[in-house]
């Protein structure tokens, strides 16, 4: 096996990443592309904190090799809020608590998004089961119930939660975004 | 937007960095990458007692930057109580996963791989893990309120006597913890990363390469929980990071991955405790003797402040003329345990509580009802003969809580299920208090300082190295500097804590930024308030550009003042020993299933009360997350070790509730 | 598919999903790590359906297996099994042939695989056979998988359980995103009171997932409601996750209270 390029679509656009096959999704994320958004709490597909939706499924990017992404459409945290416009469910987790220290809440996000995709109706019991896999040490995970709850109510279905299908325009924010690799400096 | 006019105090105003943590933008502290930085790695100790033989690092120094004991330039003593624990080990083991040797490279597998070929010879030394058995004393404390011994002698009354363990506790803040260092001898030494309280980092720092405070900076990144866990450890990993950066003359980013991180860094500590309790056949405590015991590990870090918030609340809410209770934190051959939530108090207010039930069944009472006989008033004092001044009524509280649970309903619903049910229900209270603050005298030892500044357009910043760690740190200080200026709580931000920016308004811990923190940015934000009286008929805004006009500047400090009236006595642990208590009623409905034993709360019901809420949706999320650690350590959770070693040190088996663990929450304030 | 096999063949690991892989070879677990990916071979994918046979590609993930309303109508043990391993991700990558391909004794979804008798077709470069999956696994981590060869199938015979009680239960460290202390699949028909067929099977309570031929055996006619001495063919290990002792009874229990609700 060699390093070799290959093009990665994430938020609806294309990059070219230099990897190795098996390299983790998450690292190529995150130190290739900058999506910092996609955190590491385990690294054994534990946590859920590196969630991401590859071609509409919910998965742990510390367990996808890179080379099993190529040709799929990833979405990150970081494609979800159109410019300034937070979706529905980010906007409830700042509203009703969900996120506090902020490590599990990209990935628990996107579980919910993707949750709310299948069923954009769930009781509580079906999002407690839902996020499961996503775990988070702060909340007790009642905020959490009650954000995606909002969201699902104030929201229905919005053309925002669709996950299936990647290919939106690209967003100034988002070029912004990409074009912030890490980088020496603060917050 | 939110109306300027209206107070920030009391209402659910979005988390102030909510935005960048849900969008993804937050950085923490492995989100960072800096110019030629070099990855660490720590290699650790596998025994937990013996002498160290020899090391081979067994790799290229030319392409390796590695760095002992020997490299240390001030003392190899991490700053924090006494001063026992050293950065790296140099000859002697204390315990398994001590630091002995640190490698860097640029290429992060690299260093890995070079960790796991350097080899260390070991004279194994026979090793101590049974806090019992150790006579190592890191602190003891002997708390006596009465006449214990002649209390027991008296007549008609029933003696109740029980012992009490708790396994240790990992934080599993879900971001491990990590440090990115760059040292240079110009700039001296700056370290960002994940911590909670920066200028514990300082201290250490200071120390470590004998530097003076402006040699040493200390910046908190976005921190990914602490509960504790972020407390004292940080100082070691900065340490680390700081020395590889000093001897490489690059930054040098060394971040744990989970295995090491519940390997090697602090838990709550095990304890036990033993009971005997004096009670009268009408359930009245005459006398409490209590034995409290805590596992502090190899070093002493935080074990005799832990120790003695768990003494102090050994006694728990309620009144009783004669109590003893006597206290030590060992030394045993673990890795060091330290801070975590509640710091020693959930220990003993476990044992209490376990036992009231038993001192309940053996007088024939109602657990409700032993304590509401019981329960501290107005007037009474506790444990340590601090006088309650305020109004409490405790049974008024557990009444709330009882009805909110529907506890007596469901006691006799259960009493009738469960005979014919696989699952057997049942529902149980504890009531406890939770002393806000440092103990005793520590606030006046702290001496804390805030600062707030104020720009030309009316843009207020407080500067604290109080940090947010999720609890909402950010949000409230702002809502109460709102307040006291009376400007919009968009208008105030909180600076980055930054050792070089911000002054020490003392460590993020004991539940002490909302209240003390909270109190002196009141005071600073009224100074400056003050300072802009003269400006009379102007808006806020204007009147500090007219004042940073004339004067360049617009800054006011406030510095911590004991409120009067509050005495302690160090010596003998009697007195005032908190400024103010928490005081909550829990209930719980728990089910189990006896084909199983899988045992799984349904039912959850908190009462507090915690004096003024500054934000309802960050005070009930604080409560909610404590809650299911407290869930996880009762049923889910501990650590394991063998001969000295955390064994289940991943997160596939170390358990903590996952969403579908927990119920229900119904918290009150 | 050829090119699969011939890398196989040369000793390069199948790699499916990833789920329990990944994990060994970022921990350096692995003495093999020439992979031989499988992920987008569409002849191990599919659920295939005929009058006699459900042909589950090995690839078929959990959430297939959740989402499929004939599994569920007719292999409702398999759908339970598969909703209660891992979360929602991890049920997105795992897949059925890679849980047995794995060989862990707390393998989830092989317990209902041997209550329905499922068989398994295995390929290599030299063709296609067949193997009843009971007996595939014959030791820890042992199986019948020769050299070069892969699962490319599991077949499960069509109404085979319909009409018979059945039973999934899973003893986890938590409710759910947990690794099995002891699970439980089993199935019986009832004839005038008596049982007339039964299948139970345990994971986690043996070095492979177990089939209890002989408990079924001394349950053959007996009356639910008076039971015979049964045989106790578990052999538990301590763990982190549990004790011989408690798999040992939860097992017993998990039995009884099947049987309890037979009569």
């Amino acid at each position: 096996m060699s390093e070799v390029m290959h093009c990665l679509l994430v938020n609806g656009r294309e990059h070219l990443v230099r990897a190795w096959p098996m390299e983790r999704l998450l690292d190529v994320l995150r130190l290739q592309l900058g999506l910092t958004g996609v955190k590491e709490g385990c690294g054994e597909g534990e946590c859920g904190a590196c969630s991401v939706i590859l071609d509409g499924q919910l998965v742990n990017s510390c367990l996808i090799p890179v080379l099993q992404a190529y040709g799929c459409a990833i979405r990150t945290i970081e494609g979800l809020a159109l410019d300034d416009a937070l979706n529905a469910i980010q906007q409830a987790f700042v509203d009703e608590g969900g996120a506090q220290c902020g490590i599990c809440t990209p990935g628990m996000i996107l579980a919910a998004v993707n949750l709310l995709d299948r069923n954009p109706e769930p009781d509580e019991g079906e999002i407690r089961e839902g996020l499961a896999g996503n775990l988070c040490r702060c909340t007790g995970y009642s905020r959490i119930v009650e954000s995606v709850m909002r969201a699902a109510k104030r929201e229905g279905r919005s053309p925002r939660h669709q996950t299936g299908e990647e290919h939106e325009t690209q967003t100034r924010g988002e070029m912004l975004r990409l074009a912030r690799a890490p980088q020496e400096g603060n917050r | 937007m939110l109306d300027s006019m209206s107070q920030s105090a009391g209402r659910a105003l979005p988390r102030k960095e909510g935005r960048e943590k849900v969008t993804g933008a937050a950085r923490y502290v492995d989100d960072l990458v800096f110019p030629g930085m070099l990855h660490g790695v720590t290699v650790r100790s596998s025994i937990a007692r013996g002498r160290i033989r020899s090391i081979d690092a067994a790799c290229d120094p030319d392409q390796f930057t590695i760095v002992s004991a020997r490299d240390i330039p001030g003392v190899n003593a991490v700053a924090l109580m006494v001063d026992d624990q050293p950065f790296l080990a140099f000859d002697h083991i204390r315990h398994a996963e001590e630091p002995i040797l640190l490698l860097a490279h640029p290429d992060r597998p690299m260093a890995e791989e070079a960790r796991q070929r350097v080899r260390i010879v070991y004279d194994v030394l026979p090793a101590q893990f049974d806090m019992a058995q150790s006579g190592d004393v890191f602190k003891s404390f002997l708390l006596e309120k009465g006449d214990v011994d002649n209390a027991f002698q008296g007549e008609d009354i029933v003696v109740v006597e029980g012992e009490y363990l708790t396994g240790a506790q990992e934080q599993l803040y879900i971001e491990p913890q990590g440090m990115i260092a760059a040292a240079n001898p110009v700039d001296g030494v700056t370290v960002w990363g994940s911590m909670q309280c920066p200028y514990y980092v300082h201290k250490a720092l200071m120390k470590l390469f004998a530097f003076p405070e402006d040699k040493i900076r200390v910046v908190q990144c976005e921190t990914g929980g602490g509960f504790g866990g972020k407390e004292e450890y940080p100082s070691m990993i900065a340490g680390h990071a700081a020395l590889l950066a000093w001897k490489s003359g690059r930054p040098v980013k060394l971040v744990y991955d989970r295995a090491e991180d519940i390997a090697a860094t602090t838990k709550r500590h095990l304890s036990r405790t033993r009971h005997r309790t004096a009670v009268t056949r009408d359930g009245r405590l005459v006398a409490m003797d209590i034995d409290f015991v805590l596992d502090g590990g190899a070093y002493c870090t935080l074990s005799p402040v832990v120790l003695s918030r768990g003494t102090i609340h050994a006694a728990g809410p309620y009144h009783c003329e004669n109590v003893r209770i006597r206290s030590r934190a060992v030394a045993t051959n673990h890795p060091p345990h330290g801070a975590f939530r509640g710091f020693g108090a959930p220990q003993s207010i476990f044992a209490l509580e376990r036992h009231m039930d038993h001192v309940a069944a053996a007088v024939g009472l109602a657990p409700e009802e032993l304590r509401r006989r019981n329960f501290l008033k107005k007037g009474q004092s506790t444990a340590t003969g601090q006088v309650i001044r305020e109004d409490l009524d405790l049974a008024g509280m557990m009444d709330r809580a009882l009805e909110e649970a529907d506890y007596h309903g469901k006691r006799k619903r259960f009493q009738q299920d469960n005979p014919a049910s696989r699952i057997k229900r049942g529902i149980g209270l504890a009531t406890f208090m939770h002393g806000a603050g440092f103990t005793g005298s520590g606030e006046v030892y702290l001496q804390s300082q805030v600062a707030l500044e104020a720009d030309a357009k009316g843009r207020v910043r407080i500067l604290v190295s109080s940090t947010e760690i999720g609890q909402g740190t950010n949000t409230v200080l702002s809502q109460i500097a709102a307040d006291a200026l009376d400007i919009s709580y968009n208008d105030v931000e909180l600076a980055q804590p930054d050792t070089a920016v911000v002054p020490n308004s003392g460590p993020t811990v004991a539940s002490r930024t909302c209240m003390v923190v909270g109190k002196l940015v009141e005071s600073a934000a009224l100074g400056l308030r003050q300072t802009l009286a003269t400006y009379a008929g102007l808006s806020f805004a204007e009147a500090c550009a007219a004042h940073i006009g004339k004067h360049g500047t617009l800054r006011s400090i406030s510095r911590y003042e004991p409120p009067a009236g509050i005495h302690w006595d160090d010596e003998h642990y009697r007195g005032d020993a908190y400024g103010a208590y928490a005081w909550a009623v829990y209930v719980a409905q728990v089910a189990v299933d006896t084909s199983t034993w899988e045992t799984h709360v349904e039912d959850f019901v908190a009462r507090q009360e915690v004096g003024k809420v500054i934000h309802p949706v960050l005070a009930t999320g604080q409560i909610e997350g404590s809650v299911a650690q407290g869930i996880g350590w009762a049923l889910y959770e501990e650590i394991v070790y063998r001969d000295g070693r955390v064994i289940n040190g991943q997160m596939t088996n170390y358990i903590m509730p996952a969403s579908a663990d927990l119920p229900p929450h119904k918290s009150f304030l | 598919m050829d090119d699969a096999l011939a890398l196989v063949s040369s000793g390069w690991q199948p790699f499916a999903g990833g789920t329990d892989l990944m994990v060994l070879y970022e921990a350096g677990k692995l003495t093999e790590t020439r992979f031989a990916g499988l992920w987008k071979l569409e002849e191990l994918r599919g659920i295939r359906v005929s009058e006699e046979h459900i042909e589950l590609g090995a690839l078929t993930t959990y959430t297939q297996i959740r989402q499929s309303a004939l599994l569920a109508d007719e292999f409702p043990l398999l759908c339970r099994a598969a909703a209660e391993t891992g979360g929602i991700a991890t049920q997105n990558r795992g897949t059925l042939g890679g849980n047995i391909a794995n060989a862990s004794p707390a393998a989830d979804s092989c317990p209902p695989l041997l209550v329905y008798d499922a068989e398994l077709e295995l390929m290599s470069g030299a063709g296609i056979r067949r193997v009843p999956y009971a007996g595939f696994h014959t030791g820890y981590k042992k199986m019948l998988l020769e050299p070069g060869e892969l699962i490319r199938s599991i077949r499960l015979p069509r109404n085979n359980k319909k009409g018979w009680h059945q039973v999934f239960r899973k003893v986890g460290t938590r409710r759910a995103q947990a690794i099995s202390k002891v699970c439980l699949a089993a199935a019986a028909r009832l004839v005038g009171g008596r049982v007339e067929q039964i299948r139970i099977a345990y994971g986690s309570v043996a070095p492979y997932p177990l089939r209890c031929t002989r408990t079924e055996a001394a349950l053959l006619g007996a009356d639910p409601r008076k039971l015979p001495p049964l045989p106790d063919e578990t052999s538990p290990i301590d763990d982190l996750r549990s004790t011989a002792g408690y798999r040992r009874r939860v097992a017993g229990n998990l039995l009884r209270d099947f049987l309890e609700s037979l009569g």
